[in-house]
């Protein structure tokens, strides 16, 4: 069951992303970025992350996803257009994206016995684990975060102010 | 008892059946509710007509929308203006799976009056609900047309800015049950009867009156249906739709008025669970009893949420704009969050610590 789930909704994820790149039209790819973002809170559930996975539905597709939908309506952007596109993405893009997978697929099939462990629906981490370990034991690099956050929202507003 | 998965499979397909046609049997009968309170209110009769006290009404409104030729504008963008009313009532429909109707009565293992039980309950309902502006956002702009994409640009700022006041609010909902369990925010409540509800003996009234009115944004309702704003917008977002199409946009919207109606009775009313507490459970022991009365309560319940609503339509005129935006981020979320604060600050110097 859980392998049928991970199949799937994996399935999605990739054709979401593919879908993505090859869109023209800019709609058309942030509704397929929304697709693979829920797919990916579907494969968080399977792995037991409860609370990530809904805060990845809430936070990414309820929230961002909507906020860029909002952007490209507003700004009414059309279809974009096909380029040849540069010469250095062919001389350093596929090379490097190749060499990229091909490292990441080394590690893991060399490290295949540290990642054994996580397993599809194994284990579960509860809301009231993750707030245990949040609030208790992670307490200050996760209030720091939040302050690095605030300076960002800070950054923005100074940004996007007005000059009188 | 351990349940098998076929038993498990046929029951719940028999529950999500049940609840859909009860679903969409009250989304029928709560536009007719409407059209009636509205009508007394504005001191006219409301349909008459079809049936006695025109309560067929909503059958030959449901006919006449089949009926009704399915016309599609030359201009739209065909997959997402189809596409749109589909993900807005599928939201509306998902999030009552949610929801439970009564009490934990189980036959063979399968909870009967509550079609999923899980966790993060409460999590799951405002995920759907934040998926849900997406049918709004994308009819608008897929319409190719300006008061549509006008329609559907105010619901999503709308939506958006209140969604943080909606789920701020019941932070201390969350904090008196120490879970997301729906079951377990209702069991909280329930010892006391009406004493223990979170809105009297929990305190929680602050946060309900603020989940009220970021209710009635995220649902586009009166005071708050600027993105259907009829005498600016013509319709908003459903203007270009018709027949079944816009029947979908309908149902979803009073779709999403009960499921608010349901959250409210749980968060903040004790769910299911009477008001007089356990004082007379002595009264009525059989096991019918104890399956209807709790049914009876939520139904109850509900139902005056839902009369609430649309008294509060019958009575209230439309916000302007500015004001909607700066009451929804200047006054309900510093509202909300010192909520919170004097929720967190009563739980730990008051309560016994658990």
């Amino acid at each position: 069951m859980h392998l049928a789930l991970f199949i799937v909704f994996g399935a999605f994820c990739v054709a979401g992303a593919l879908n993505l790149l090859l869109q023209r039209h800019p709609i058309n790819s942030a509704l397929s970025l929304i697709v693979v973002m829920s797919s990916l809170a579907v494969l968080y559930l399977l792995l037991g992350a409860e609370f990530l996975a809904i805060a990845q539905v809430i936070v990414y597709s309820g929230a961002i996803m909507v906020l860029f939908t909002f952007v490209i309506m507003l700004l009414n952007a059309g279809r974009e257009e096909r380029t040849r596109g540069s010469r250095m993405a062919y001389i350093a893009g596929f090379p490097g994206a190749a060499s990229l997978i091909s490292i990441l697929t080394f590690m893991f099939l060399s490290r295949r016995g540290s990642f054994a462990q996580a397993t599809f629906g194994g284990f579960w981490v509860t809301t009231n684990d993750l707030s245990r370990v949040l609030f208790r034991n992670l307490l200050l690099p996760f209030e720091v975060t939040s302050v690095l956050i605030l300076v960002a929202i800070l950054g923005a507003v100074a940004l996007a102010r007005k000059e009188h | 008892m351990e349940t098998s998965f076929s038993t498990f499979f046929l029951i719940s397909l028999v529950k999500v059946i049940v609840v859909v046609v009860i679903l969409l049997t009250a989304v029928a009968y709560t536009v007719l509710l409407e059209r009636k309170v509205v009508g007394r209110i504005q001191n006219r009769w409301g349909p008459s007509r079809v049936g006695p006290f025109g309560l067929l009404q909503p059958l030959a409104d449901g006919l006449k929308l089949f009926l009704k030729e399915d016309l599609i504008p030359e201009a739209v963008y065909r997959p997402l203006y189809v596409i749109a009313p589909t993900i807005a009532l599928a939201c509306a429909l998902l999030s009552i799976s949610m929801v439970p109707f009564g009490a934990d009565i189980r036959w063979r293992g399968v909870d009967l009056f509550q079609i999923s039980d899980i966790n993060i309950g409460l999590l799951v309902i405002l995920g759907i609900t934040s998926i849900g502006v997406y049918g709004i956002a994308l009819s608008g702009w897929a319409s190719n047309n300006k008061y549509s994409l006008l329609g559907s640009l105010r619901a999503s700022a709308q939506v958006i800015s209140y969604e943080l006041a909606l789920g701020l609010s019941l932070v201390g909902v969350v904090m008196r049950a120490g879970s997301f369990r729906l079951r377990d925010i209702v069991n909280v409540q329930a010892t006391h009867g009406l004493l223990s509800w979170n809105f009297f003996g929990g305190f929680q009234f602050v946060a309900f009156f603020i989940y009220l009115m970021a209710a009635y944004a995220e649902t586009n309702r009166t005071p708050f249906d600027l993105p259907e704003a009829e005498s600016e917008l013509t319709a908003g977002y459903h203007t270009e739709y018709s027949s079944m199409k816009f029947a979908m946009f309908f149902m979803a919207e009073y779709a999403n008025m009960i499921t608010v109606g349901c959250v409210a009775t749980l968060l903040f009313f004790g769910g299911w669970s009477s008001p007089f507490g356990h004082l007379f459970d002595g009264v009525a022991t059989g096991i019918v009893a104890r399956a209807v009365l709790p049914l009876f309560w939520f139904v109850l319940k509900v139902f005056l949420f839902l009369f609430l609503y649309i008294w509060v339509r019958g009575t209230l005129p439309r916000f302007r704009y500015d004001q909607l935006m700066g009451f929804g981020w200047k006054f309900l979320v510093p509202v909300a969050i010192a909520n919170i604060i004097v929720t967190s600050l009563w739980m730990g110097l008051l309560l016994p610590v658990r």
